[in-house]
């Protein structure tokens, strides 16, 4: 039942959120960036990968929701397919194969498979008939399907990235209701996962987590990083040193500053009334977004905008965390800010989900 | 379900008809939740930024102001030294010095480091202790001016990766002339040692610092030193500068004129070369010092830097101990020497006069024992000229004998000695003039007179510097004016003792000084045709006889050879005292004397500008010697 929609049914409150999310993030990859000869373009290509974002976002809401929906299988057969080509041709960066080029641009698969998760979750959950709780059975099959992805991106070895898949996978079982017992054998069993996992975990995951409780430990190795970033932070103080003037970021003591820590170099040369702006940004989509979820037609609506709204707040909490030394280092993006295609690309994707439920909330 | 109750909207309402599984309200509370999750969040998180932004920025601000902000050193110059004609001694030379930055500095480090520049990894590790108990910000100079090597092993170690601590940066090494030359009178510099903070003299110098050491460094440090600046400059994460913050500027230190006459001192050196001792010039009207050589030399170059402590243990553990300036230092006894205050004390106190004589057969007795002359046969009939100029013991034992210890010792301290004569050097020694006070409170005994007759010779317990006898002759051939020898050309009125004697009886005694080297005396060799050189040979034992048999053949028992020469016989504008140690006999010395006075006059001859200046004080007969050589015959 394809039929017009008007652009004036997009929700403009969100994007304009979006788009100014975006700009500080544009003038902060600039300061940070300037005087970079390896990075100094990278604040253009920024706003490139927000104007690519923006198309798919428009070219989303074109599929109805429910289509995409009943594509999630095939969706996910790719996904894991992509991530197992990641494994073999995957290019190598700071110990890990996380990107495959395609095109002179490198591709970070993971950052898509959130899109297929959020879909896949929404199609389980709104594929069960009535409204009784869910069943051991649906956790163990819907667990396993999340699982899979997971456990490839966590061998890449990409933590923090694979992480993220829980909580979509959180707020579905959330939502769709959970009996007290089940609540409690999952405590249970990930009292026993984490020892276990953190046998597992690779060397450099283990000190980043040890080095999250105590950063002064190895204050010029592993805690290098949040010890900078926390003075940066702290340096800002009420309004920031200004643009281009923030020392910990000119003088690149603050690592990754574009990027994964670009909140940091943000909240230096911005302060505490930046951070409050910004956080009040972040925080205004993310009720925007649930907005969304509360307006939407059907279930399934509901779960894909709950899900994209759960991501980006688990982002928020792990990413913002870890620039004021709350978080252990996890290597995850900053959504909207943080330099990076792959993440522009998957968050516009995503918020483009949103957008597709909006515009389909008056059925009938 | 009655819509009232629950206040849902009505299309809300209607959706209920739908199907049962699309019943989105199953989800109203748990949104909220997920809000309320939300509002928690973003709670912690702005909670987590006023900490950190509000609560704690100037700890933070702090922390990256250490991060980037270095501060360097910019140490000053010091002072230059020039001779009396404005010729540098003493310049300075561009080097780098390597420095320890304590912020970033990891001990294991130090063994590499200090393999890497060549430094002794316990001198290199006592040296980072040391400094434990300063301020981090305070670095460590480890090693100045760097060779090639060094420098190479800086530039490709002070990256992050690597040895970060490491920190280059510019400072001027001292120059000094080579082979020694002026090594004792200019010095040398060094760091301040521990127990130099200590004294009032360093209160303003850190660990670390370069001071002066030793002569006129040490004397003149706090003119030479400087102050030094500061360069506060930016440096991002590798290390590299970005930017000056602040740049203070150091203040050179102020250069510094000595009397010195560089010609005189390296004719004083060449004569030196190859002997012990040492050679005094002044100029006696002034005190200015003119040149002075004391031998065996150092090279302050190896000073210079922070000295590595093999060459420091070669020098001081040389046996004849090069670091002894011996012209201010070296206490031994004058010899003969010492007759002119003899003569001059026996003429003044009228013990004797210009014709009372004794007769010299080779020896004579005194309280029970016998007396050597240094002339087997004896001289004969001898007064007060053949006595100086021939220098014959037995006249002077017995003048001696007569003055009595208490008046030899009032002009021997007349003419200054036994005190220090207060030359601008530190650690000059004041020699001893015997006297029955002086025994009595060195020794608690009374003075016997059998002990007058060695000192009437310049032995026994006599002992001078070569500058107090260049300074007592000196003060005599002017005619009893003793002007304060010094060192550094500071225009400052000249300092003087005067002591009224007796212009006749200065006179007879300048005039046995002027047979001595004119007459047939006993330096003849000293002899420079057309000026009238005067002066006195000296050969002074180093111990009794009876120790001296003992230790027959013995290099270092030798007799030290002295002369102390001046000239102009009437108007003197120089004297000069050689030490030659272990020289035996007084005429050794008068050549080096003769060397430096022909060397002054020559000068003089050759430098129109200088002569003009000079000629009132030059008598007829020399300047009428002067003026050929001095006019070019062209300008006839």
């Amino acid at each position: 039942m394809p039929h017009y929609r008007s652009l004036r049914d997009f929700d403009w409150t969100l994007i304009a959120l979006t788009l100014a999310l975006c700009g500080v993030g544009v003038l902060q990859i600039f300061s940070a960036t300037h005087d970079n000869p390896t990075w100094h373009d990278s604040w253009w290509k920024q706003i490139v990968w927000v104007g690519v974002g923006l198309v798919l976002m428009w070219m989303v809401t074109l599929i109805d929701y429910h289509n995409l929906m009943s594509q999630s299988t095939l969706l996910y057969g790719l996904s894991i397919l992509g991530l197992g080509a990641t494994f073999v041709l995957g290019k190598t960066v700071y110990g890990a194969r996380r990107w495959i080029g395609i095109g002179g641009f490198h591709l970070q698969v993971s950052e898509f498979v959130k899109l297929v998760i959020v879909l896949l979750v929404a199609r389980y959950l709104s594929d069960r008939k009535g409204d009784r709780e869910l069943e051991g059975s649906d956790l163990v099959k819907l667990g396993g399907l999340v699982a899979v992805p997971l456990v490839l991106v966590m061998a890449q070895p990409d933590l923090g990235t694979s992480l993220t898949y829980l909580p979509i996978l959180a707020i579905g079982v959330f939502l769709a209701g959970l009996r007290w017992k089940y609540v409690i054998a999952l405590a249970v069993l990930l009292a026993v996962v984490l020892p276990v996992g953190w046998h597992f975990l690779k060397d450099f995951q283990r000190d980043r987590l040890v080095t999250f409780i105590d950063p002064m430990l190895d204050p010029k190795g592993r805690g290098y990083q949040v010890i900078q970033s926390k003075i940066a932070v702290g340096q800002g103080g009420i309004w920031g040193r200004g643009v281009t003037r923030g020392t910990q970021t000119q003088l690149r003591f603050l690592p990754m500053a574009p990027t994964d820590f670009v909140f940091s170099a943000f909240s230096e040369e911005h302060g505490f009334v930046g951070v409050v702006v910004v956080l009040g940004l972040y925080f205004l989509l993310l009720m925007q977004i649930i907005q969304n979820a509360q307006t939407a037609p059907d279930r399934a609506g509901l779960y894909i905008c709950m899900g994209v709204a759960a991501l980006l707040l688990f982002h928020l909490l792990v990413n913002v965390g870890m620039v004021v030394g709350r978080m252990p280092v996890t290597g995850i993006p900053l959504p909207l800010m943080s330099a990076g295609g792959s993440n522009i690309l998957s968050i516009f994707l995503m918020l483009g989900l949103v957008n597709n439920v909006r515009l389909r909330r008056f059925v009938n | 379900m009655n819509p009232a109750a629950t206040g849902r909207p009505v299309d809300r309402e209607q959706q209920q008809t739908g199907p049962l599984h699309d019943d989105t309200r199953i989800a109203g509370g748990k949104i909220a939740f997920f809000q309320y999750l939300s509002v928690a969040v973003f709670v912690f998180l702005v909670i987590a930024f006023w900490d950190l932004q509000i609560r704690n920025p100037e700890f933070y601000s702090e922390q990256a102001f250490r991060n980037s902000y270095k501060a360097l050193p910019v140490l000053a110059p010091r002072g230059k030294i020039l001779d009396r004609d404005g010729r540098v001694i003493v310049d300075n030379a561009p080097s780098y010095s390597v420095l320890l930055n304590r912020q970033m500095l990891k001990y294991e480090h130090l063994r590499q480091i200090a393999e890497g520049l060549g430094l002794d990894y316990e001198d290199l590790a006592g040296r980072v202790r040391r400094f434990e108990s300063r301020p981090k910000y305070t670095p460590v100079i480890i090693k100045s001016d760097l060779s090639m090597a060094d420098l190479a092993f800086v530039e490709s170690h002070r990256d992050p990766s690597a040895f970060p601590e490491l920190e280059l940066f510019h400072s001027d090494r001292r120059l000094y002339p080579r082979d020694g030359v002026a090594a004792h009178v200019i010095g040398y510099v060094g760091e301040v040692s521990e127990q130099e903070l200590d004294s009032p003299d360093f209160a303003k110098f850190n660990p670390g610092d370069i001071v002066g050491k030793f002569g006129i460094e040490r004397q003149y440090n706090d003119i030479l030193t400087g102050v030094d600046g500061q360069r506060q400059v930016m440096v991002d994460s590798f290390g590299r500068e970005r930017g000056v913050v602040a740049y203070k500027e150091a203040a050179p230190g102020r250069t510094l004129q000595l009397t010195l006459d560089l010609d005189l001192q390296a004719v004083a050196e060449l004569a030196m070369e190859g002997k012990r001792g040492a050679v005094v010039a002044l100029d006696p009207r002034s005190g200015e010092l003119l040149a002075m050589v004391s031998r065996p030399s150092f090279d302050p170059n190896i000073f210079a830097g922070r000295i590595k402590a093999a060459a420091w243990k070669e020098i001081v553990e040389n046996p004849y101990n090069p670091l002894l300036n011996r012209a201010i230092q070296a206490q031994l006894a004058p010899g003969s020497t010492f007759k002119p205050i003899m003569a001059l004390a026996g003429l003044e106190t009228g013990t004797i006069d210009e014709d009372w004589g004794v007769h010299c057969s080779g020896g004579a007795s005194f309280y029970g024992r016998y007396f050597k002359c240094h002339k087997k046969g004896g001289h004969g009939a001898v007064s007060l000229h053949k006595g100086i100029a021939q220098s014959c013991d037995v006249y002077f034992y017995n003048v001696g004998n007569k003055l009595g210890i208490d008046n030899i010792a009032k002009y021997a301290e007349m003419a200054g000695l036994g005190r220090k004569t207060g030359i601008d050097l530190p650690n000059e020694a004041s020699g001893v003039v015997p006297s029955t006070k002086w025994k009595m409170r060195n020794f608690r005994q009374k003075w016997y007179a059998g002990e007058t007759i060695s000192v009437s010779i310049g032995q026994g317990a006599t002992t001078v510097t070569p500058l107090q006898l260049a300074h007592a002759i000196g003060g005599i051939a002017t005619g009893g004016v003793w002007a304060r020898p010094h060192v550094v050309k500071d225009g400052k009125k000249v300092e003087a003792e005067r002591g009224n004697l007796n212009l006749e009886n200065v006179n007879r005694v300048i005039y046995g000084m002027w047979a001595v080297v004119n007459e047939g005396g006993t330096a003849t060799v000293a002899h420079l045709p057309g000026l009238d050189v005067c002066g006195k040979t000296g050969t002074a034992q180093l111990a009794s006889n009876d120790v001296l048999k003992a230790k027959k053949g013995d290099r270092n028992m030798k007799d030290n050879a002295w002369f102390v020469g001046f000239a102009p016989r009437q108007a003197p504008e120089i004297i000069v005292v050689a030490l030659f140690e272990n020289g035996e006999h007084g005429p050794q010395a008068a050549p080096i004397v003769r060397d430096v006075i022909k060397a002054y006059f020559d000068k003089k001859a050759r430098n129109p500008a200088r002569q003009v200046a000079l000629v009132p004080l030059v008598p007829q007969p020399l300047a009428l010697l002067l003026r050929p050589l001095a006019t070019p015959v062209g300008a006839e």
